[in-house]
């Protein structure tokens, strides 16, 4: 079993840093730099299928030159090795070429199984699994709570939490599966692990590595912040200490005056 | 030309759902302020009543009958038609922010390049395409974004808009779904229903959220009493999801839903910022926790410092007290 993971790196949410520069473009220097959160969780799956059924677990990241640092915190969880896309000319990217330029990635890398986040901490927008599948002519299966590939039928079957429970969905292999924490939580690298991951490989590819017209020249993307501002924040609210009864009748009248009952 | 913009209709449970009629109605504004036309369109076994209330908000309604969808999961059988009706001049497709409209919305980029306007939480017209607002790095920043096209994508947020009904009912215009899907179709082996998961936290107006404080799978019986007695939906934190107390479909936060509703009522909920980029929008929130320093504090209209397993029940025989009234 060979398992691609698409692994972003995004500033910490945990550090509370994360700030947009004067462009309206992430302020990469701002705060410091993690593994997305929900690829973390399809790391830890493929890490686990890998190891109860043999294989190979590489990432594939598309960041600027020095996102190394952050993909080798991955490797040290237990991927073998890294694919790292940079380039200037990618700086900025809109989706449609963040898109198309992981696909092209992927497709040079032979895999049962391409595991993505279901979306990232910093953006949010949660396409990139559904349109690289797409790009790439593969079933999605999105969502993901659960996944169970079986070699000897060559499909994979996931279970895809829906409003209202989870279906069970299936698909041949490969196939793309967009992760989500229901997946069960990240390992922390071990010390072994930190110290292998010194010495595995991260390949870098540039644009031209990949193939022509991937990107759109100078930054011409499809689409672009004209704007930014901080969220407004709320008005000072009100406290009650009081006795049970008391905060409970004085909450229900606050519920009443704002017609919420 | 004049743009053409396209509303997604999604169906659950044979209805159209509510962030439908809210998308229908962005598009429709959009396409006013933009001298053009909206259509809307419903992909569904049977989507002759969900498409029949779409018609409510739009002058057009393609309705697909596709079998299909019924035992497939639905974003390639919809991303199929939406793509004949890009063919057939739509210059811009509206869809909700759900599992499926993402998928859908994401497989559109990937085989159109067209761009992508991602989580909106409102938009409006600014002369030569969608402007919208949405909320980026966790809650931290909102930005303006635009298309540099003439065509593209965006994804709406519950609550961006009121659903407002168009002056007259429009058309239904009923057609065969396209022969093959645009990805690869995904067969649904078996559609699994859990306890308590019936109603959707981001289509309810009241939701009430037990945290770590709940402290077992038992404590959250008072916060289902509460959501029974408010109409509203349960909800949790990632605490109490980790401790294995209640579904992940039940999560609100960065690595769970993003909810907008008109009350958020959190017991024993810190208000940890993982918690708040899913919940801070809500019109009003209303917390109980012990600790007079949970964080939660700073985002409550109303913050009551006390135990939630006697503040709870008190809340509720207060409720039933005045609905005897």
């Amino acid at each position: 079993m060979r398992i691609l993971v698409l692994t972003k790196p995004v500033p910490d949410p945990a550090a509370g840093a994360e700030r947009l520069g004067p462009d309206f473009r992430l302020d990469r220097a701002a705060s410091p730099t993690v593994v997305n959160g929900n690829d973390e969780y399809a790391l830890e799956a493929a890490l686990q299928l890998v190891e109860a059924q043999g294989g190979e677990v590489a990432i594939l990241s598309m960041a600027p030159a020095n996102a190394v640092e952050t993909m080798r915190k991955a490797l040290a969880m237990g991927a073998l090795r890294g694919v790292l896309v940079t380039d200037p000319a990618l700086e900025g990217a809109d989706l449609p070429t963040t898109i198309r330029v992981l696909a092209a990635a992927a497709a040079a890398e032979s895999f049962d199984l391409l595991l993505a986040g279901l979306d990232t901490s910093d953006g949010q927008g949660g396409a990139v699994a559904a349109g690289v599948a797409a790009r790439l002519g593969l079933p999605l299966l999105s969502n993901a709570a659960s996944i169970e590939p079986d070699v000897a039928t060559g499909r994979v079957r996931v279970r895809r939490i829906s409003a209202k429970g989870y279906d069970v969905i299936e698909a041949p292999m490969p196939a793309v599966v967009s992760c989500t924490q229901a997946l069960g939580a990240p390992r922390y690298p071990s010390l072994k692990g930190i110290m292998a991951a010194r010495s595995r490989e991260i390949a870098t590819r540039s644009l031209a590595d990949l193939g022509d017209g991937l990107a759109p020249g100078g930054g011409a993307w499809a689409t672009r912040v004209v704007g930014a501002e901080k969220p407004p924040a709320r008005a000072a609210g009100r406290v009650v200490k009081a006795p049970p009864a008391d905060a409970a009748r004085e909450l229900a009248d606050f519920l009443a005056d704002r017609r919420l009952i | 030309m004049p743009p053409l913009i396209l509303a997604v209709g999604e169906v659950a449970d044979g209805t159209l759902t509510r962030l439908s009629t809210e998308v229908a109605t962005l598009a429709r504004s959009l396409a006013e302020a933009a001298g053009g036309s909206a259509v809307g369109l419903v992909v569904d076994a049977a989507p002759d009543a969900a498409a029949a209330e779409l018609a409510m908000y739009l002058p057009r309604v393609v309705a697909v009958a596709s079998p299909d969808t019924a035992g497939e999961v639905w974003a390639p059988r919809a991303v199929a038609e939406v793509r004949r009706l890009v063919d057939e001049g739509v210059s811009h497709v509206v869809l909700g922010a759900t599992a499926d409209g993402r998928d859908a919305a994401g497989a559109l980029v990937g085989l159109t390049g067209w761009g992508l306007l991602a989580n909106a939480d409102g938009a409006g017209w600014d002369g030569e395409g969608p402007v919208t607002v949405s909320s980026v790095l966790g809650g931290k920043a909102i930005v303006r974004s635009t298309l540099t096209a003439p065509a593209g994508i965006v994804t709406v947020r519950p609550g961006a808009v009121a659903a407002e009904p168009a002056a007259g009912a429009g058309a239904v215009e009923s057609r065969q779904p396209a022969a093959e899907p645009a990805t690869p179709a995904v067969p649904v082996l078996d559609r699994v229903s859990e306890a308590g998961a019936e109603a959707s936290l981001e289509e309810a107006r009241i939701v009430v959220v037990g945290g770590r404080g709940v402290g077992s799978p038992d404590g959250f019986g008072i916060v289902e009493d509460l959501a029974g007695l408010l109409g509203g939906v349960v909800g949790a934190t990632r605490a109490s999801v980790d401790a294995g107390w209640i579904a992940y479909a039940r999560q609100i936060g960065q690595t769970g839903k993003v909810v907008k509703p008109a009350l958020y009522l959190g017991l024993g909920v810190s208000g940890a910022m993982q918690h708040r980029v899913g919940m801070q929008s809500a019109g009003t929130i209303v917390a109980v926790n012990r600790d007079p320093d949970a964080p939660i504090a700073e985002v409550a209209d109303l913050f009551v410092v006390g135990d939630l397993f006697e503040v709870g029940p008190a809340l509720a025989a207060e409720l039933r007290a005045r609905r005897g009234a």
